[in-house]
């Protein structure tokens, strides 16, 4: 992770300027190892189940991933009526990567985020978040509506372990961050939704997260809201060199902001298919270069939907 | 705005905070004003008043209309006067203070009972399905049923009429944390086990808030069937040398004293009105936090 430039400092604050207490970092490795040994569950250490032992110890992530999923699978129920949400699903995302997750309806790609995020428990497989912290976006910002956004905030921080007194002049950095420096005292239905959703980014990186985890975060807000989010996104996750997992039904969003796109196919959810996006930042959603990658994945996209009519 | 000072020493393209901003300050719709106390006041007040005015009116026309005999159902005339009366002698006050503090005590203690049931049956699955219908059964049991009880169990005193208070109320208190717990939302669950928070941290962050409009209708409910246990407890657990509201009230009957009787039935019924009112502001309150009332038609 070393080559992760502004992990320690402070947010948006020049390396050096407030140096963070030395004692917290320790105590956050060991918190990220306890993450660690969490996130990575195999089926035997939900003790249940009857997977050989070879698959109590997932394969731990090499250094160059920051999360790595190996053959992750996921039934949901028992006997005839269970349904494979994934099917064996390996991924991998190297620290600092911007990863978008695509696939039609029913590929588990929201499955997939809630085992990463620890969630729940994959049937078989291992996930290893290889000692990174992982904070969790929705669809829907998922704020306390009896907390004041500041308070959002800080109980985050609260959780991951931040010292009250510290907890407020932290909450008010992230909210400048997300450029709502003025709207800490408000509570979440006296904000819009694009708003709040930057209340619930602001808070996903007060958990201290190396590694990023949503879930169509931007699919209910209108499309210029989207686009800024977009700039927002892109400013955070390269400044704070996060690992982003962003999953989405949109190609063209998924093209405009990842590094990879990859493709889920639809029950069971599989990769099929690995983008690289070679495109300069910043890219524009409707720019030409962003819409052509997008058509070429679309038409993949629309042939595994056709495969399922037939 | 935010300054880019990553080590990548890639500048920002092109900051998008001028354009948040811009949206924002479109999104945000101003809230109507606050209104100014005196007229909240009245708005509030003028329903009430025009709704009290037409019952007495109505009681007056019915008196009037010599339906019954004055001393069987006396006018308005005549009972306001007594009730005025009344609030002049100590005995009515020292009354209601006596009546109060039981109906405080065991109110605080259903309150108490309720709640740690409440927040044990939610917890715990086994519990819930061994107790869970039963309290529910608690609930819609008469309270009257109980004094027979009571009295034979605690005697003609204080502790039956606590102890019938306590049966009334404490399974609504129950019920209303359990239901609280029951509908907090899903996806609030899942985004405070994302950030981290665990048993007890989860409820006390979580849980528990989510809960407490749900926790509040439950209060008032049980402050209800507590209020109507009391009175019922006090006219039938006389005790001796204690002048209570139930204790005037029986009085009144004994005496066939009807404007008294009718003076003491209004007193309960503000007192009643009073503490619903207390309740609902609490309601409000919280309601308007969380966003569930609707700021417009707020008045």
């Amino acid at each position: 992770m070393s080559v992760i430039p502004d992990r320690a400092a402070p947010l948006d604050t020049p390396p050096g300027a407030s140096a963070r207490p030395d004692s917290r970092r320790i105590r956050l490795g060991a918190r990220a190892a306890q993450e660690a040994g969490q996130n990575s569950a195999g089926p035997n250490s939900a003790g249940q189940n009857s997977a050989g032992p070879d698959s109590a110890r997932p394969d731990s992530a090499r250094p160059d991933e920051a999360i790595r999923i190996s053959e992750v699978s996921k039934t949901f129920g028992r006997g005839p009526a269970a349904v494979v949400a994934l099917d064996r699903v390996s991924l991998s995302a190297a620290p600092g990567e911007f990863v978008c997750l695509i696939g039609a309806s029913g590929c588990g790609k929201s499955t997939l985020l809630s085992l990463v995020a620890g969630l729940d428990r994959p049937t078989s497989g291992g996930i290893a978040t290889n000692g990174n912290r992982v904070a969790l976006m929705f669809q829907e910002p998922a704020l306390f509506p009896w907390l004041t956004a500041t308070r959002n905030i800080e109980l985050a921080l609260r959780a991951t372990g931040v010292s009250r007194a510290e907890r407020r002049e932290r909450a008010a950095e992230l909210l400048e961050l997300v450029h709502l420096g003025g709207f800490g005292g408000k509570r979440p239905h006296e904000l819009s939704g694009g708003m709040r959703q930057r209340v619930a980014l602001a808070r996903a990186l007060g958990q201290e997260a190396d590694v990023l985890l949503m879930d169509e975060p931007f699919g209910a807000l209108d499309a210029m809201t989207r686009d800024l989010l977009h700039e927002v996104l892109e400013g955070l996750w390269r400044r704070r060199g996060l690992t982003v997992l962003f999953v989405t039904h949109e190609v063209r969003e998924a093209v405009r902001l990842g590094d990879r796109v990859v493709l889920l196919s639809s029950r069971p959810g599989r990769v099929i298919g690995d983008f690289k996006v070679d495109l300069d930042r910043p890219r524009g959603m409707d720019s030409a270069n962003t819409v052509d990658l997008a058509i070429k994945i679309k038409a993949q996209l629309r042939e595994e939907v056709i495969r399922h009519g037939s | 705005m935010a300054v880019d000072t990553s080590a990548h020493g890639t500048p920002p393209t092109e900051t998008p905070a001028a354009a948040i901003a811009g949206l924002d300050n479109l999104d945000l719709v101003q809230v109507t004003p606050r209104r100014r106390l005196p007229e909240k006041i009245w708005v509030a007040a003028w329903p009430k008043l025009l709704a009290l005015a037409i019952v007495l009116g109505l009681w007056e026309l019915v008196y009037l209309s010599g339906w019954k005999s004055p001393a069987v159902f006396p006018g308005p005339a005549t009972v306001l006067p007594d009730l005025w009366g009344q609030a002049h002698h100590t005995l009515l006050w020292s009354a209601i203070g006596t009546t109060m503090k039981r109906a405080v005590i065991g109110f605080g203690l259903a309150l108490i009972i309720g709640s740690c049931i409440g927040a044990l049956v939610s917890r715990i699955a086994p519990l819930r399905a061994a107790v869970g219908s039963l309290i529910t059964g608690l609930q819609t049991m008469p309270s009257i049923a109980w004094f027979p009880f009571a009295i034979i169990f605690f005697g003609l005193n204080t502790s039956a009429i606590l102890f019938v208070i306590v049966l009334g109320a404490a399974p609504s208190i129950a019920n209303g944390l359990i239901a609280g717990v029951d509908y907090t939302p899903p996806l609030l669950l899942r985004a405070g086990k994302t950030m981290g928070l665990r048993r007890i941290a989860l409820y006390r962050h979580l849980i528990l808030p989510a809960s407490l409009p749900t926790y509040v209708a439950g209060l008032k409910q049980g402050w209800a069937f507590a209020w109507r246990s009391l009175m019922a407890g006090e006219l039938l657990v006389i005790i001796a040398n204690t002048s209570s509201i139930g204790v005037l009230l029986s009085n009144d009957q004994d005496q066939t004293d009807m404007p008294g009787a009718i003076s003491i039935m209004i007193v309960i019924l503000l007192l009643g009105i009073m503490v619903d009112g207390l309740f609902n502001i609490a309601d409000g309150r919280i309601r308007r936090r969380w966003g569930l009332a609707d700021p417009a038609s707020a008045r």
